[in-house]
């Protein structure tokens, strides 16, 4: 059996799926955070799976992710759709829920948040509603796990018995009524053909859904007589189609929530909501307060909470790796296995866990701001700032998340509704410096800005910024000439993020990075342990000789990078090694060294001046994103021409701002 | 009187929806349709775009589409 789960954003779908199949998939208050749908076999029915489809407010495919949903709902004819509805919210939710209804297929609404609305003394006649609607209603609290099993034992009799609504028409005696009518029964054999209830193939064709008319094959004849009625109802009713049909729903659910509902007055969480705009959306403190907010994590990130665990773990690590390597000297085993475990691997790998608790942190906070809510604040306050280099508030999310990690980043960017807005966030998402060019920036600042941190970092990352908006003003002048996207969003209440959540979100993320480590950067450490210890006739060489195979392909490349300052060939084989993955610099540039994860003042001051170790920042912060990013970038462009000329262009676009920022430190400096 | 220039905290009734294609259709099942009221509860801070309240929640959206709503202050009808 395959379950479909269905409703508008904000609802506590993602938290009923989770209660559902108990998968590790995270919860997130924006607006859109399930993006692709997901699968999860449901807890204690058998071969029941449940698919998480993408929250959306109607069927009428008004961005990629109402596509999704109908076309899943007509192509893959899930047995029973579960559609979860806010309860504290309950007209607009239903105008999903008759939408579905339309489509013919078992359905059954769960009334979610119960609890907050008989907490504020609202309440809902479930039988009423459910004899009104003509499907089975189940109230539930998704986040309290109430109702649910309910829900299930109501969903696995609909699905055995194949119960489909019981009515499907909503529309009182009227202009409205007779176009629908007409228009069925025009359309009745087609929608036969192609297995859609006639009624919904008729409101679709009404609303001018194109790719419906186009399946259903209609003869210019059936058109014109649609077009006919359609125009008869325009005219009788003073409404256009579209306004019409929208208004015949809502009218519905007006008439059904009069009869079955008592609405709560001002429930709390709206006014608890309320007061926190007060600050947070302030039109004086908003900004101010986003800015502290943002400030906050990053200090708490790097220079407190994250840092010190950091620190921890890499004594930790050096405390392991020296009674490794005594072992292995005591065991006595060969020299060049050794120096491929202790200077290869532990090296390398042991260098990129203990920038672990670094990325932690700063998912923990981010999770929190998408779980409370704010994200869709920050969306709100920063829209106007944003559509003036052609994009709008809701890029902004997607750049936020980039600062994490460049690949969520660029997957969220499938939640803006057009593909101009898509393509753009996405080539802006690699400015903002992304959680893994941490480990740079920390050990360069230790090294040449001792004390200094925090200060340097932030500068790096509004610097990011900065080349970002002028890249956009670029590319919204040149590439992306078209109108941008319009902001349209709910601002949901507040909600406290449940740790569960937000634990889960972190340790996903612990997970991914851990399993990067002794992966891919597993695999790049061995390689460059084997180019850094062989010369070209395979003979073991000394460490950071300049014989070694990785010395002439560094040598190589090093004129590149002479006239930013660092035109060492070490420099030059870690900044190509951090293709692989940005952390590697770092841990090759240790290897290379000879020093592991002892990188500090004294190895880098034999390759950086002040000057070039700023440039080398700058060139850092800007050049090419990680593999990971550029199959990310691949997988939604869908060309690989495209994304080698994005990846050659930010090379160029760092090695240029790298120049000018060499340039001018030798002024300043 | 359109939405945009709605004051605040004025409960109206929607008018008119104007504009055309995608939008116009969104807002339509946001429920922002003929006879529902609606209030301006906020301006972003930097003047765009506005908070409104209406069917019992908040959305947010520009004052250029904004200014194709038509509304009627209550106190008028």
């Amino acid at each position: 059996m395959v379950i479909a789960l269905a409703g508008n954003q904000n609802c506590g779908k993602t938290t009923l799926f989770n209660q559902l199949t108990g998968s590790n998939q995270h919860v997130g208050n924006f607006p859109g955070v399930t993006v692709e749908h997901k699968i999860g076999q449901i807890i204690g029915y058998k071969n029941y799976s449940l698919v998480d489809l993408p929250g959306i407010y109607s069927i009428r495919p008004y961005s990629g992710e109402e596509k999704v949903t109908r076309d899943f709902i007509i192509n893959e004819k899930p047995d029973v759709i579960i559609n979860i509805a806010d309860a504290t919210n309950i007209e607009r939710n239903l105008y999903l829920t008759l939408q579905l209804i339309e489509m013919g297929k078992p359905l059954v609404l769960a009334l979610n948040m119960m609890d907050e609305l008989l907490g504020n003394h609202g309440s809902v006649d479930i039988n009423g509603l459910s004899e009104r609607l003509g499907i089975p209603v189940v109230p539930i609290s998704a986040a309290k796990n109430d109702g649910v099993d309910e829900l299930m034992r109501v969903v696995a009799d609909t699905a055995e018995k194949k119960l489909r609504p019981r009515r499907i028409d909503f529309c009182s005696a009227g202009p409205v009524h007779r176009c629908i009518h007409t228009v069925s029964h025009v359309v009745e054999d087609h929608a036969d053909n192609i297995g859609v209830p006639s009624r919904f193939a008729a409101t679709r064709v009404i609303e001018a859904d194109e790719d419906i008319t186009a399946a259903l094959k209609l003869s210019d004849n059936e058109l014109e007589l649609i077009e006919h009625a359609v125009l008869e109802m325009e005219d009788e009713s003073t409404l256009d189609r579209n306004a019409a049909l929208a208004d015949m729903r809502y009218r519905f659910i007006e008439a059904v929530c009069a009869e079955t509902v008592v609405k709560a007055q001002e429930s709390k969480e709206m006014l608890r909501s309320v007061r926190i705009d007060k600050i947070l959306t302030n039109k004086y403190l908003a900004i101010p307060t986003f800015i502290a907010i943002m400030a906050f994590i990053f200090w708490m990130t790097f220079s407190v909470l994250g840092k010190w665990l950091s620190d921890l773990l890499a004594m930790g690590i050096d405390s392991f790796t020296a009674w490794v390597d005594g072992l292995l000297t005591a065991y006595g085993l060969n020299p060049v296995v050794q120096s491929l475990v202790i200077d290869g691997v532990f090296a390398g790998v042991g260098s990129m866990l203990s920038f672990l608790p670094l990325i932690v942190v700063l998912f923990f906070f981010l999770a929190i701001l998408e779980d409370t809510g704010y994200m869709s604040r920050v969306a709100f306050v920063m829209d106007k700032l944003l559509r003036r280099i052609g994009l709008s508030g809701r890029s902004f999310v997607p750049m936020l998340i980039g600062f994490g990690c460049s690949v969520p980043a660029i997957m969220a960017t499938r939640t803006l509704s057009s593909d101009r807005d898509r393509k753009m966030t996405m080539l802006l998402v690699p400015f903002m410096s992304c959680s893994a060019k941490i480990p740079i920036y920390a050990v360069f600042t230790a090294a040449f800005f001792p004390g200094h941190g925090g200060l340097v970092m932030t500068c790096l990352y509004v610097f990011g910024m900065l080349v970002g908006i002028i890249a956009a003003k670029v590319l919204s002048k040149t590439t992306f000439t078209g109108k941008p996207v319009p902001f349209v969003m709910e601002l949901p209440n507040y909600r406290m993020p449940s740790l569960k959540s937000v634990l889960l979100l972190m340790w996903e993320k612990a997970w991914d990075f851990i399993q990067r480590a002794f992966t891919v950067i597993f695999v790049a450490t061995i390689i460059i342990w084997f180019l850094q210890s062989f010369d070209v006739r395979l003979n073991v060489v000394e460490a950071g000789s300049t014989d070694s195979l990785l010395a002439i392909v560094g040598a190589w490349l090093a004129p590149i990078f002479a006239p930013l300052g660092f035109g060492d060939w070490r420099v030059a084989t870690a900044l190509v090694t951090g293709v692989m993955a940005k952390e590697a610099v770092i841990s090759t540039l240790g290897v290379l060294m000879g020093v592991g994860t002892n990188l500090g003042a004294a190895a880098l001051g034999g390759l950086f001046s002040l000057r070039s170790a700023v440039s080398f920042l700058v060139f850092c912060l800007l050049y090419t994103p990680c593999v990971a990013a550029l199959a990310a970038v691949k997988r939604e462009l869908g060309s690989g021409f495209k994304t080698v000329l994005v990846m050659l262009s930010q090379c160029c676009v760092a090695w240029l701002v790298a120049y000018v920022v060499y340039l001018l430190a030798g002024v300043i400096i | 009187m359109t939405l945009d220039k709605l004051p605040i905290g004025k409960p109206a009734v929607i008018l008119t929806v104007g504009g055309e294609g995608n939008l116009r259709c969104h807002l339509l099942d946001m429920g922002l349709i003929p006879h529902t009221e609606v209030t301006v509860r906020k301006v972003a801070p930097l003047g765009d775009p506005i908070e409104i309240f209406l069917r019992g929640y908040t959305m947010t959206l520009r004052k250029d589409d904004a200014s194709k709503i038509e509304v009627r202050p209550r106190e008028e009808i």
